[in-house]
C-alpha cells in the first residue's frame, strides 16, 4: 500500500463525516435565502434576490454586526493578554499550580445559558449580589440592564469570566510543547526574563496564539445566551448582537427566509474578517532578525 | 517586585473566578424567601440554609428529578467526544505530515474548512439540523445528537491538533519508518504516544463543548432524549427559581470537575528535544 493510501486513510474519515454533517444545512439554508418563507407561507417558492436586498439596506443588522466588532475585539484582546498571563505563570511554575490550573478552568466547565441566569442573580438591580455589596459599602445602585454602559459590562464581564480559561489552556497547550533549545540558548547569552519573553517565547507561540484568537473571535461572535439572559439586548437594541438579531427574525417572528439570507450573509463575512485578521497576525508576527 | 504583581495577579484572578461561582453555591442553599428578600451573603448569619433548593433537583422533593438527564448527557458527551478526537486527531495528523491539494486549495484551506463549521451560530443551523434528522428519523435519539455535536467538536480537536503535530519533529516519524513501520504504525507507535498532552487539552475541550450545548438539544430532543442544560433551562419559569438554578449549574459542573481533575495530569512540560536520538 502505497503512501497515498495512508494520506487519505488519516484525513479522510473525519473530513467525509463532517461533510456529510453539514452539507444539507449548507445547500438548504442557501436555498431557502432564495425563497420567501415566513409565518404565513412555508415552503420553497423563488423570489429571486429580494431577500439579499433587503439585507442589504437593513440598518439594524449591519449596527448588530457594528456593535459585535467592537465586542469581539475588545473581549478578545483581553482574553488573550489574560489567558496567556496566567499560561505563562503555570508553565514557568507556581506554588500549587496544579491547584489553580484546577480552579481556574472552572468557569469554562460552566454552561454558558445556566451561567447567564447566576449572572443575571447576580446583577437583578434590586435583589441582586453587586448592588447588595454597593449598598453594603454605602455607594449607590447601578441599573445594570437600564443603563448601556453598565449593560454592557455586565456581558462583557461574563464572556471574560467565562471564556479567558479557554485561551488559558490553549495556550498552556502551546507553551507545553515548545523546544528547549531556544531557552538554553537564550540562558547561555545571558537573556534577561523580559528580553526572553518578547524575543524567544512570544514568536515562538505565534502560530498557536493566531490559532486561540481566531477560533476566540469565531466563538464570541456567536454571544447569544448571556445576552438573552442578561440583557434581552437592551436598553434600546444596545446589546444587540447579528446572531441575537438572527433569532429575532427567524426564530420569534418566522421569518425563515429572510433570516437564513443574514445567516449566509454572516457566514460570508465572518470568513472575509477572518482571512484578513489571520494574514494581518501572521504577518506581524513574522519571523525577523535579532 | 514582578513576584509580588504575579501573586497579586493570582490572588484577584482566583477571587474573580471564584466570586460567582460562590454566589451560586450560597443562592443553592436559600428558601425563595430569602433570594426574594435582597442580596444575603452569609449561611446562618444573614440567613438560614436548607436544601430544598437541592431536593428540587435531585427528585427528593418530587420537583425535578435531573439525573436521568446527566446520564443522557454523559452517553452523548462521551460518543461525541470519542468520534471527534479519534477522527479529528487522525485528520490533524494527516493534515500535519502530508500535503493536500486540489486546484488552488492546499493544506491551509482544508484546515480553515474544518474551523469555519463553528462560524454559523446553532440558532441558524437548528431549523436544517431539524429537517436533516426528521428524514433521517433520528430526532429525539442519543444518535441523532452525536452526530450533530460531532460536526462542532471536531474542528477544534483539527485546529488544535494540526499545531501540535506540527511541533513534533518529522524526524521521529522518519525513524519509526526506518526501522519498519508503516505510516499508521509510526503514527501509533512513536508519535501518539508524545502526544499525550495535546489528546488531553482536546478531550477536555471536546468533552466541555459537547457538555455545555443547549440549543440543539432543546431543538432536537424532546421527551426521550433530555440532557441536562436542556432539563435545567426548562426548570426556569415566569418567576426564576435562582435557588434551584443556582444547584444545578452547581450540580451540571461536578462531571466535568471529576474529569478534567482526572485527564489534567498529562499536561506535563513536553518538548520533544530528547526524543530524537
Amino acid at each position: 500500500m502505497g503512501i497515498k493510501f495512508y494520506k487519505r486513510l488519516f484525513l479522510l474519515p473525519g473530513l467525509l463525516l463532517l461533510i456529510a454533517i453539514i452539507i444539507f444545512p449548507l445547500l438548504f439554508s442557501i436555498r431557502v435565502s432564495f425563497s420567501s418563507w415566513n409565518v404565513s407561507r412555508s415552503g420553497l417558492d423563488f423570489v429571486g434576490g429580494s431577500n439579499w436586498a433587503r439585507m442589504w439596506s437593513d440598518a439594524d443588522f449591519w449596527g448588530a454586526m457594528l456593535r459585535l466588532l467592537n465586542f469581539g475585539v475588545v473581549t478578545t484582546s483581553i482574553q488573550y493578554i489574560l489567558g496567556f498571563m496566567l499560561a505563562h505563570y503555570v508553565w514557568q511554575g507556581i506554588k500549587s499550580g496544579r491547584f489553580f490550573r484546577l480552579i481556574w478552568l472552572v468557569p469554562l466547565m460552566t454552561t454558558p445559558s445556566i451561567m447567564a441566569i447566576v449572572w443575571r442573580s447576580i446583577f437583578r438591580e434590586d435583589i441582586g449580589a453587586a448592588n447588595g455589596l454597593l449598598k453594603s459599602v454605602g455607594l449607590s445602585t447601578i441599573g445594570w440592564s437600564t443603563e448601556i454602559v453598565p449593560a454592557m459590562f455586565t456581558i462583557y464581564v461574563a464572556e471574560i469570566w467565562q471564556w479567558t480559561p479557554f485561551m488559558f489552556l490553549f495556550l498552556l497547550a502551546g507553551l507545553l510543547i515548545l523546544p528547549k533549545e531556544p531557552f538554553l540558548a537564550a540562558e547561555i547569552d545571558g537573556s534577561t526574563p523580559t528580553r526572553t519573553f518578547w524575543r524567544i517565547t512570544l514568536p515562538l507561540m505565534a502560530p498557536i496564539s493566531i490559532g486561540a484568537i481566531l477560533i476566540r473571535l469565531i466563538e464570541s461572535s456567536k454571544i447569544f445566551d448571556s445576552i438573552f439572559v442578561l440583557t434581552s439586548a437592551g436598553p434600546g437594541n444596545a446589546t444587540e448582537t447579528p446572531t441575537y438579531f438572527l433569532w429575532k427574525r427567524s426564530l420569534t417572528e418566522f421569518q425563515i427566509a429572510y433570516g437564513a439570507t443574514l445567516a449566509l450573509t454572516y457566514l460570508i463575512v465572518m470568513i472575509i474578517v477572518l482571512t484578513i485578521v489571520a494574514k494581518v497576525l501572521t504577518y506581524i508576527s513574522r519571523p525577523r532578525g535579532w | 517586585m514582578s513576584r509580588i504583581f504575579k501573586y497579586a495577579f493570582i490572588i484577584f484572578w482566583t477571587l474573580f473566578v471564584l466570586a460567582p461561582l460562590s454566589w451560586a453555591l450560597v443562592t443553592s442553599f436559600k428558601t425563595p424567601a430569602a433570594v426574594n428578600q435582597g442580596a444575603t451573603f452569609i449561611p446562618w448569619v444573614q440567613f438560614d440554609p436548607t436544601l430544598d433548593g437541592w431536593q428540587d433537583i435531585l427528585g427528593i422533593s418530587g420537583y425535578a428529578n435531573l439525573i436521568p438527564n446527566m446520564i443522557n448527557s454523559m452517553i452523548i458527551t462521551f460518543f461525541a467526544s470519542l468520534i471527534s478526537v479519534t477522527l479529528g486527531g487522525l485528520a490533524a495528523y494527516g493534515l500535519s505530515r502530508f500535503r493536500y491539494g486540489w486546484k488552488y486549495y492546499g493544506n491551509s484551506d482544508i484546515i480553515f474548512f474544518f474551523i469555519a463549521q463553528r462560524i454559523l451560530p446553532p440558532v441558524v443551523l437548528a431549523i436544517p439540523f431539524f429537517l436533516l434528522l426528521k428524514n433521517l428519523q433520528l430526532l429525539d435519539t442519543h444518535l441523532g445528537l452525536i452526530l450533530v455535536l460531532t460536526s462542532g467538536l471536531m474542528p477544534i480537536v483539527v485546529w488544535l491538533m494540526v499545531d501540535f503535530f506540527n511541533q513534533i519533529p518529522r524526524e521521529i516519524d522518519e525513524m519509526a519508518m526506518l526501522e519498519g513501520c508503516n505510516p499508521f504504525q509510526a503514527f501509533r507507535k512513536a508519535i501518539l504516544p508524545l502526544s499525550k498532552p495535546g489528546i488531553a487539552i482536546s478531550a477536555i475541550f471536546a468533552v466541555i463543548f459537547g457538555w455545555n450545548d443547549l440549543f440543539f438539544a432543546l431543538v432536537l430532543t424532546f421527551t426521550k432524549v433530555k440532557t441536562l442544560p436542556a432539563a435545567v433551562v426548562a426548570l426556569n419559569g415566569t418567576v426564576t427559581p435562582f435557588w434551584t438554578l443556582a444547584a444545578s449549574a452547581i450540580f451540571s459542573i461536578l462531571p466535568l470537575l471529576g474529569f478534567v481533575f482526572v485527564v489534567e495530569r498529562y499536561l506535563a512540560k513536553g518538548g520533544f528535544s530528547g526524543a530524537v536520538r
